[in-house]
C-alpha cells in the first residue's frame, strides 16, 4: 500500500518543465491536446487539499484566454493566409510610418487554425506550469533552496503566510466597523475604505515589527563562522558567475560574438556561480528539520518528465511537418511522439497518494476563518479544574 | 546566571528614563516575577534581558548585562538565541512556520543543530508540554492555551538556560493558564531552567514565584526596581493580588501567598466578620428584559458555535460571560449586536430580531465593544474620532450633536489630552474611546469583549466602577438603566463588577444565575476571597467595609 506522503516539490517542477518544453517544440494539436490531458489527469489524481491545489482551474482558464486573445489580433491584424473565407472585414490601412501594418481584412479558415494552433501552444506550455503550481507545496520549494539562499526562502515562506492573516483581519476589521456609523457624503465611499485600511494596516505593521522580533530572538540571521578571506572568495565567485554568465547568454545569442565567449564562458559562468553557493552555503551554520527526501518515486517523477521531452524532441527533431503541422490537412503524429508524450502520465501511477485533511495524522479543523483573532478550541474533556 | 548592572534606558535623551539603575541577577531554576503597574517598564526590561531593546524600540540603553560574567549587551538577540529563549505577549504573531512541528524546529535550525537531535528534542519537548497530538496542526487553528504552549516549545528546543516570559498567562481562561504555569514549574523544577516572566494577574503567577522584582513601587525613584520575597515586598507593591489585599486588610503577616496559607489564618477572621453580607438582586420592577434568548443557535463556517443558548439580560444590571478560549463568547456577543443571525431558536432585543434591523438602527439598541478596540479606530486623534462618533449619532437622532462623545469620555476617563493619536493611548484609555464612540449612539445594551485585556489592578477597578455607573445610567442626567454583558477571563474582575453570571461551555450555557451562586457551584471560577472565606463572599471591598463597621474604623485583626 502506497502511505500518503507529499511528493518532493522539485520533482513536480521537473516534470512540469518536461512536459512544458514538450509542448514548446510543437504546435500539433493532438500532441498538445494529449499533454493537456496528461497534464490535467495527473492533477486531478495527485493533488492534495490545500489552497494552492485550487489554482489548476485558474491556470485553465488563464489559458482559455491566451487562446482567444491570439484568435481576436490575428482578426485585428489581419493575414495573408489564402483558402477558405470565412467573414470579410474593411481593411483598414495603417500610416506609412506604422510599417504598413493594415487592420482587419480578410479572415479565413486557416488563419483562424493557425491562431488556433499557435494560442494553444502557448496555453498548454502556460497550464503545465499551472499542474507544477497545483502539485508542489510551495513551502517546502522554498525549503529545498540551496542554503546559501536559505534567508530568502524564509522570506518568502513568511510573505506568503501573511496573506491568509490580512484577510482574516480585514474581515475583524470590517465587521467592527460596523459598529459606528458610515461615512456619508460624496466622499464617504473613499472614506469608508481609509477606515478598513487603517486598521487593518496598522495591524500588519505590528504584526511584521512582532514577526521580525520573534525571528530575531530565536535566532534568524545569524552570523556564520566564515572568515573575512571565505566571504571575500564567496563574493568574488558569485560575482565571476554572475558576469560569466551574462557574457555567455549575450555570446550565445549574438552569432557575430567569438564563439570562444558563447558556449564556454557560459559554462564557466555557471560553474563559478555553483561553486559560489556551494561555499555560500557552507558557511551557513544552519540545518533542515525533516528535510524532504528523495526517495525512488520522486526519481520516476522527475524521469517521466525528462523523459517525455527527451522522447519528443528526438521524435521532432527530423519531421517538420509533424512539429508544426500545415493548416490545410490533418495534423499527422508517429507512434514515437505520442509515446513520448504519455510517459508523462506515469505519476498517476507511481507518485504517492496526497495528503489530505482526511488523512493526515491527528489532524485537526483547517483554519476557519472566524471574527475573533482566537481560533476555535476543538472542545476537549479537560480535567477537572485545578485550585492553586 | 544573568546578571543586570546599572540597566538604565530611556527613549529619547531628556526624556525621563523608564528604567534607571536596575541591578537584578537571576539564578539558574529560580523563577523571577516581575510586576508593577501598566507602562512602567516591565516588557522594556525584558527585551533588555533578550536583547530585542534597544534593536526593535529605540531609545538609549545603559549599564551592563552579564551572563554567567561575561558581557552580553553587544550581541544581538539573534547571539543570545541559544542561551536565552523569549515568549512575546502575543505568541500567535511570532510563529515563523505554520505547523506546530515545524515551529519547534525553527530555533534549532537557526542555530544549527544536527537534523537526529532536532528530531529528538522535537519529540521531548512535544511530550514535555503536553502537545503530542498537536503535532500537525496549523498554528493558526490552536487556541490560546495551546498557542503559549508552542510559543514556549518552540524557544526550549534550542534548550535556553533562561526563559523569558511577558505575560504568558494575560489572554487565557482560568484553566489554560493553569496549564500554562503548570508546565512552566515544571521546567523550572525537572530541567532548572531559569524563568523570568512579567504579568498582569499576579494572583495567578504569586503562588510560584521564588523571588519577585517589582517596578515602579517607589514614586520617589521613577525606574528603579525593588527586589525581594514576595511576602515582603507584596507588602507594599501598588500592585497586589486580591488575596495580598486580604491579608492587608487584615493585618496578617507574613502575608499568605497561597490560599491554602490564607485559608488556615482566616478562622479568627470569620469570627469577626460573621455572615457574609447579603446580596439584594437588582431592582428588577417595571423593567422589561432588554434581551431574550431562547434555544439560540448559530452556525459559522458551517460549524455550530451556538447550540441553544437561553439568557435574559436586564437593564441595570450588569452580567459576566465567561468559558474557555473558544467557547463561543464572542459569536454569542455578535449575534445579540446582530450581525450574525441566529440559525435556530428566538433572540430578541429590545422585542425585535436584531439580524433583521438595519446596521443604523442596530447600533442605537446595542453596542459592541469588539475585542480589539483599535478595529473601531481609524482617525488621527481622540478629538476626531469623538466628533466622527457625534456626527453619526447627529444623522441618526435627526438633531445636532456636539461633544457628547467627549463628554462621555471625560466621564469614563479624565484628562486625555484630545490631541493625541488613537495608538499612543494606554490600553485602558483606548478601551474607554472605543466605549464612549459606541455609547454616543445611545445604545440600551452595551457588549464588551474582554476588556480586561492587558489592564492593571488600578485600571480593572476604574473599568469596574466605569460599568456599574453605565448600567445604571449614572453617566448622564437623562441616562436610561442600561442592561451590561461583559466577557472575560478574569474572576477576580467578575467578582468586582458583576451581578450576574453565565457559564457558556461548547455553544451552551452550562451555568447561570447571580455570580455567588455560580461560583459557588463552579469552583473553577472562585474568586480568591471567596476561595479564602467561603462563597459569601466575593471582594475584597466587602471584606474591608464590615471589618470598619465592626472595629470602629480601626481595621486589622488579630
Amino acid at each position: 500500500m502506497r502511505v500518503p506522503r507529499e511528493l518532493h516539490p522539485v520533482a513536480w517542477w521537473v516534470w512540469a518543465i518536461g512536459l512544458a518544453v514538450v509542448a514548446s517544440i510543437t504546435t500539433n494539436p493532438i500532441l498538445l491536446g494529449l499533454l493537456l490531458g496528461v497534464a490535467t489527469l495527473v492533477v486531478l489524481t495527485c493533488r492534495g487539499d490545500q489552497p494552492w491545489s485550487r489554482s489548476f482551474r485558474l491556470y485553465v482558464w488563464i489559458g482559455v484566454l491566451t487562446i482567444v486573445i491570439r484568435i481576436v489580433f490575428r482578426v485585428l491584424l489581419g493575414g495573408d493566409v489564402p483558402g477558405h473565407l470565412l467573414f470579410d472585414l474593411p481593411s483598414i490601412p495603417l500610416p506609412a510610418w506604422a510599417a504598413g501594418i493594415s487592420l482587419f481584412g480578410p479572415f479565413t479558415r486557416e488563419e483562424l487554425v493557425a491562431a488556433f494552433y499557435e494560442g494553444l501552444r502557448l496555453a498548454t506550455v502556460l497550464i503545465c506550469i499551472g499542474a507544477a503550481n497545483a502539485l508542489a507545496n510551495p513551502k517546502r520549494l522554498m525549503k529545498s533552496l540551496p542554503p546559501a539562499l536559505y534567508e530568502i526562502g524564509t522570506t518568502m515562506v513568511v510573505a506568503i503566510t501573511i496573506v491568509p492573516q490580512l484577510v482574516d483581519s480585514a474581515r475583524r476589521v470590517r465587521a467592527a466597523q460596523q459598529l459606528r456609523g458610515a461615512e456619508r457624503g460624496r466622499l464617504g465611499r473613499l472614506r469608508g475604505l481609509r477606515r478598513i485600511l487603517v486598521p487593518v494596516l496598522e495591524d500588519a505593521f505590528e504584526r511584521a515589527l512582532a514577526l521580525a522580533a520573534g525571528m530575531d530572538a530565536r535566532g534568524y540571521g545569524r552570523a556564520g563562522p566564515a572568515t573575512r578571506n571565505q566571504r571575500r572568495l564567496t563574493g568574488a565567485l558569485m560575482l565571476g558567475g554572475l558576469c560569466g554568465i551574462c557574457t555567455g547568454v549575450y555570446a550565445v545569442l549574438d552569432q557575430t560574438a567569438p564563439r570562444l565567449l558563447a558556449g564556454p564562458m557560459l559554462a564557466a559562468g555557471c560553474a563559478a556561480a555553483v561553486l559560489g553557493f556551494v561555499s555560500a552555503g557552507r558557511r551557513v551554520g544552519r540545518t533542515r528539520y525533516r528535510a524532504a527526501r528523495w526517495a525512488w518515486p520522486e526519481y520516476a517523477v522527475a524521469a517521466s518528465g525528462l523523459v517525455a521531452a527527451v522522447t519528443c524532441w528526438i521524435a521532432l527533431a527530423d519531421q517538420p511537418a509533424m512539429a508544426h503541422p500545415g493548416v490545410i490537412g490533418l495534423p499527422s503524429v508517429t507512434l514515437a511522439a505520442v509515446v513520448g508524450v504519455l510517459v508523462g502520465v506515469l505519476p498517476v501511477w507511481v507518485a504517492p497518494p496526497p495528503l489530505t485533511t482526511a488523512n493526515r495524522r491527528g489532524a485537526g479543523p483547517r483554519a476557519d476563518a472566524r471574527l475573533d483573532p482566537k481560533p476555535t478550541e476543538r472542545p476537549t474533556v479537560r480535567q477537572k479544574a485545578r485550585t492553586p | 546566571m544573568i546578571e543586570l548592572r546599572r540597566i538604565g534606558f530611556s527613549y529619547s535623551d531628556g526624556a525621563t528614563p523608564v528604567l534607571r539603575d536596575v541591578d537584578l541577577s537571576v539564578e539558574d531554576g529560580e523563577l523571577m516575577l516581575l510586576a508593577g503597574p501598566t507602562g512602567v517598564g516591565k516588557s522594556t526590561l525584558l527585551g533588555v534581558i533578550a536583547g530585542l531593546v534597544p534593536t526593535f524600540t529605540g531609545g538609549t540603553l545603559t549599564g551592563d548585562v552579564l551572563l554567567d560574567g561575561s558581557s552580553i549587551i553587544d550581541l544581538p538577540a539573534r547571539e543570545r538565541a541559544q542561551s536565552i529563549g523569549f515568549v512575546g505577549q502575543n505568541p500567535g504573531a511570532w510563529f515563523v512556520t505554520d505547523t506546530v512541528e515545524e515551529e519547534l524546529a525553527f530555533g534549532m535550525e537557526q542555530l544549527g543543530v544536527a537534523p537526529a537531535t532536532m528530531r529528538r528534542r522535537v519529540e521531548e519537548t512535544l511530550d514535555l508540554l503536553g502537545i503530542a497530538d498537536l503535532r500537525d496542526r496549523d498554528l493558526r487553528t490552536l487556541s490560546g492555551g495551546q498557542q503559549q504552549r508552542v510559543g514556549i516549545g518552540a524557544v526550549l528546543t534550542t534548550h535556553p538556560r533562561l526563559l523569558v516570559l511577558d505575560e504568558p498567562t494575560s489572554a487565557l481562561d482560568p484553566t489554560a493558564a493553569e496549564d500554562v504555569l503548570a508546565t512552566l514549574t515544571r521546567l523550572v523544577h525537572d530541567l532548572g531552567v531559569a524563568v523570568v516572566l512579567a504579568e498582569h494577574r499576579l494572583e495567578r503567577v504569586v503562588p510560584f514565584a521564588d523571588r519577585m522584582c517589582v517596578l515602579g513601587a517607589d514614586p520617589a525613584a521613577p525606574g528603579g526596581v525593588r527586589v525581594g520575597e514576595p511576602a515582603d515586598l507584596l507588602l507594599t507593591s501598588p500592585v497586589a493580588p486580591p488575596l495580598v489585599e486580604l491579608g492587608r486588610a487584615a493585618g496578617w503577616n507574613p502575608l499568605p501567598l497561597t490560599v491554602r496559607d490564607a485559608r488556615r489564618r482566616a478562622r479568627p477572621l470569620l469570627d469577626t466578620l460573621g455572615p457574609p453580607p447579603p446580596r439584594e438582586a437588582p431592582e428588577q420592577v417595571n423593567r422589561v428584559p432588554a434581551v431574550v434568548a431562547e434555544r439560540v443557535g448559530v452556525v459559522r463556517d458551517s460549524a455550530a458555535v451556538l447550540t441553544g443558548v437561553d439568557l435574559t439580560l436586564s437593564p441595570g444590571t450588569v452580567t459576566a460571560l465567561m468559558g474557555r478560549n473558544g467557547a463561543g463568547k464572542s459569536t454569542l456577543m455578535w449575534a445579540i449586536q446582530g450581525r450574525l443571525g441566529a440559525s435556530s431558536g428566538r433572540l430578541r432585543v429590545d422585542g425585535g430580531d436584531p439580524h433583521q434591523a438595519r446596521p443604523d438602527e442596530r447600533r442605537t439598541r446595542v453596542g459592541l465593544v469588539p475585542q480589539n478596540p483599535a478595529d473601531l479606530l481609524y482617525l488621527e486623534s481622540v478629538r476626531e474620532e469623538c466628533a466622527a462618533a457625534d456626527a453619526d449619532a447627529a444623522h441618526a437622532r435627526g438633531v445636532p450633536v456636539e461633544g457628547e462623545c467627549a463628554a462621555l469620555l471625560e466621564r469614563l476617563v479624565p484628562d486625555i489630552d484630545p490631541s493625541t493619536h488613537p495608538r499612543d493611548l494606554s490600553e485602558g484609555q483606548r478601551l474607554a474611546l472605543a466605549v464612549a464612540i459606541v455609547l454616543t449612539a445611545r445604545p440600551g445594551i452595551l457588549l464588551l469583549d474582554e476588556p480586561t485585556r492587558g489592564l492593571d489592578y488600578t485600571a480593572k477597578h476604574a473599568l469596574a466602577r466605569m460599568l456599574r455607573d453605565l448600567a445604571a445610567g449614572a453617566d448622564r442626567p437623562d441616562a436610561p438603566a442600561r442592561a451590561v454583558l461583559v466577557a472575560t477571563h478574569d474572576v477576580e474582575f467578575v467578582a468586582g463588577v458583576a451581578d450576574a453570571m453565565l457559564v457558556l461551555a461548547d455553544g451552551e450555557i452550562v451555568s447561570s444565575g447571580p455570580v455567588d451562586q455560580v461560583i459557588a457551584e463552579s469552583p473553577a471560577f472562585a474568586p480568591q476571597v471567596s476561595k479564602v472565606l467561603g462563597t459569601g463572599w466575593l471582594h475584597v471591598d466587602e471584606v474591608t467595609a464590615r471589618l470598619r463597621d465592626r472595629l470602629g474604623g480601626e481595621g486589622g485583626t488579630q
